[in-house]
């Protein structure tokens, strides 16, 4: 990518392997996605740019957050999967996070993509950023393309609902989308439930300016305890539930989804509430 | 090669794509070209008629007969043309020119579209089908003429069953001799970028775009077809490639400037193109691929460095 040069991002690589632990380097290497003369796949994935850039995640991962991950052999090592958890914390690290648990705790490792909202790519650098690191715009037509080539999704089902959500409804799920669950019996794939425990935590909102929110084209506009929406230094836990299967038509009314979805949703409140009853403290 | 039909017109052969697909075509087939300019450097083989396809006299070059296929390239783009008079002589002239196919029996119409039809948008999946609408005038009126010829193709496809109607949608073509917007921005010593974003960006090399044509002129082609060349590239690859340094503008100012430098004549590059070096318009081209088993002989370097041999 331009701006960052060759020396930065060798040095972020290092740096990369460092905090993944010893064996980073070989499990890393079994990560081949396509790419052309020019180092990228069709959609602008990266893998040695990723690499660099998950640098100041894995910082985030190991050091900041302390993420424990259970459950990662849930995540299938190969072919197409939906993970789906809960969204929280103003600002995605959840996602982030999940994806550096599937990077470094997982052997092989997968370079899983989420979604991200169509308002990303108006936006400068993190449009380009989350492009290299293969985050996709979460289209019909891009998910139905990525699980064919037998990609694993990361999918919020809340969206901005749940990231933007006050700090009163911390662990409250929010209304689940019907999209993913159209997608996975279409395409005939497992989905892997996650509860993201801590997130929630991160960012307390105490007020959303909806005005402000509109006059930028932003989907919200928090305002924090801390004024900013950077994270506290809560600590992680990610809870991989089983993979659940479906069966039934795509195209069916949307009450008929809405019950499959719902039992996803059950399945990530029925690992949240493990999760918050294993837990002693939101910061250790 | 393919068996390609005995005898093609082609519309704006002066062009430069037009005088590349001419010379690929006129070995094996005899070429009829249709072009308000003259023709430079015709091969002794091609018939030239140095007309306007409004014109009356275009239909007794079909009355004589023999004419077994179209390829329509004459459509007017510069963004300084008379906009009015251009939009004449594109739609009228096209809807004269396939009037005269349905009347003489034209087997085969190929339409030269571009991917640049659907528009470039935030919310664009990664590879846009056939079937996407076409709101690339949405931004940039420049689009209209063509997306207006489009769809006339389109209807025309319905209306005329017995005429196997192509249109083709190519990627950004880019080449020594073609003088589009893309190649023109390519060509650019220090481009324009707008700060922090970096699309995907499809091009093909002008020659495999011919090869594409010649391909859709053979028996059995029909329909609308994506085309596109060797792949995606991050446009700051494409520009790095090629040796640039861009000059980064924040998208809240990037417009304003492009249009102040457009209107004081002092760049070629219109406003509204900013929209394709923000924003993806990158498209599906597996259909064509499919039914034709079309495979571009130009790797994206090779096409990328084709813009800095100009002639």
């Amino acid at each position: 990518m331009a701006g960052i040069g060759e020396e930065i991002q060798e040095r972020l690589r290092r740096w990369t392997l460092e905090l993944g632990g010893p064996g980073t380097r070989e499990r890393l290497e079994k990560l081949t996605p396509p790419r052309n003369e020019y180092g990228v796949d069709p959609y602008g994935f990266d893998v040695d740019f990723m690499q660099a850039a998950a640098a100041p995640v894995l910082w985030l991962y190991r050091k900041y957050f302390r993420v424990k991950a259970f459950g990662l052999e849930n995540v299938p090592a190969e072919g197409p999967a939906l993970i789906v958890g809960n969204h929280s914390g103003q600002l995605p690290f959840d996602a982030a996070m999940v994806e550096a648990a599937c990077l470094v705790d997982k052997d092989p490792p997968r370079a899983v993509r989420a979604l991200v909202d169509k308002w990303v790519p108006t936006l400068p650098f993190v449009s380009t950023l989350f492009a290299r690191c293969g985050q996709i715009v979460g289209t019909p037509e891009n998910c139905r393309r990525l699980l064919s080539a037998g990609e694993a999704l990361l999918v919020f089902p809340e969206g901005t609902r749940g990231l933007n959500k006050p700090f009163s409804q911390r662990y409250q799920l929010q209304t689940f989308g019907l999209g993913f669950m159209r997608l996975a019996l279409e395409n005939d794939v497992p989905i892997i439930p996650v509860g993201v425990v801590g997130a929630e935590e991160q960012a307390p909102a105490i007020l959303d300016i909806q005005p402000l929110a509109r006059l930028l084209a932003f989907p919200h506009f928090p305002i924090t305890l801390t004024g900013l929406p950077l994270p506290m230094p809560v600590r992680y836990r990610l809870w991989f539930g089983e993979p659940m299967r479906f069966t039934g038509r795509s195209d069916d009314e949307d009450a008929v989804l809405e019950a499959k979805v719902a039992r996803v949703r059950d399945a990530v409140a029925g690992l949240l509430a493990h999760g918050l009853a294993e837990r002693e403290h939101v910061f250790w | 090669m393919s068996p390609v039909p005995a005898s093609v017109a082609i519309t704006g052969i002066a062009g430069n794509l037009g005088r590349k697909l001419a010379r690929i075509l006129h070995g094996e087939t005899r070429v009829v070209g249709f072009d308000r300019r003259p023709l430079r450097d015709r091969p002794k083989d091609v018939e030239h008629h140095q007309l306007d396809i409004r014109k009356a006299r275009v239909e007794d070059v079909f009355r004589r007969g023999g004419i077994q296929a179209i390829v329509h390239l004459g459509l007017k783009h510069d963004p300084r043309d008379d906009a009015a008079e251009a939009h004449d002589f594109n739609v009228a002239g096209t809807q004269k020119l396939f009037d005269i196919a349905a009347r003489h029996r034209v087997g085969k119409v190929v339409l030269l579209s571009s991917a640049n039809v659907y528009g470039p948008a935030p919310g664009n999946p990664n590879f846009l089908p056939e079937e996407t609408p076409l709101l690339g005038a949405a931004r940039l009126p420049g689009y209209r003429d063509l997306i207006e010829v489009d769809m006339y193709a389109q209807s025309f496809m319905w209306q005329h069953p017995e005429i196997e109607t192509v249109i083709l949608r190519p990627v950004n073509i880019v080449g020594p001799t073609v003088r589009n917007a893309p190649s023109n921005y390519l060509r650019l010593e220090r481009p324009i970028s707008v700060l922090g974003f970096d699309p995907m960006i499809q091009v093909i090399h002008e020659e495999d775009v011919c090869r594409a044509i010649a391909l859709a002129l053979r028996p059995g082609v029909r329909g609308v077809y994506n085309v596109t060349g060797p792949g995606e590239v991050p446009l700051s690859a494409a520009l790095r490639e090629l040796g640039r340094e861009t000059i980064p503008l924040p998208h809240f100012l990037v417009r304003s400037v492009v249009k102040r430098l457009f209107d004081a004549r002092l760049s070629s590059y219109p406003p509204g193109e900013v929209d394709y070096i923000q924003y993806l318009c990158a498209v599906d081209g597996s259909r064509f691929v499919r039914d034709t088993g079309w495979t571009p002989r130009y790797s994206i370097r090779d096409t990328l460095r084709s813009v800095l041999n100009a002639r």
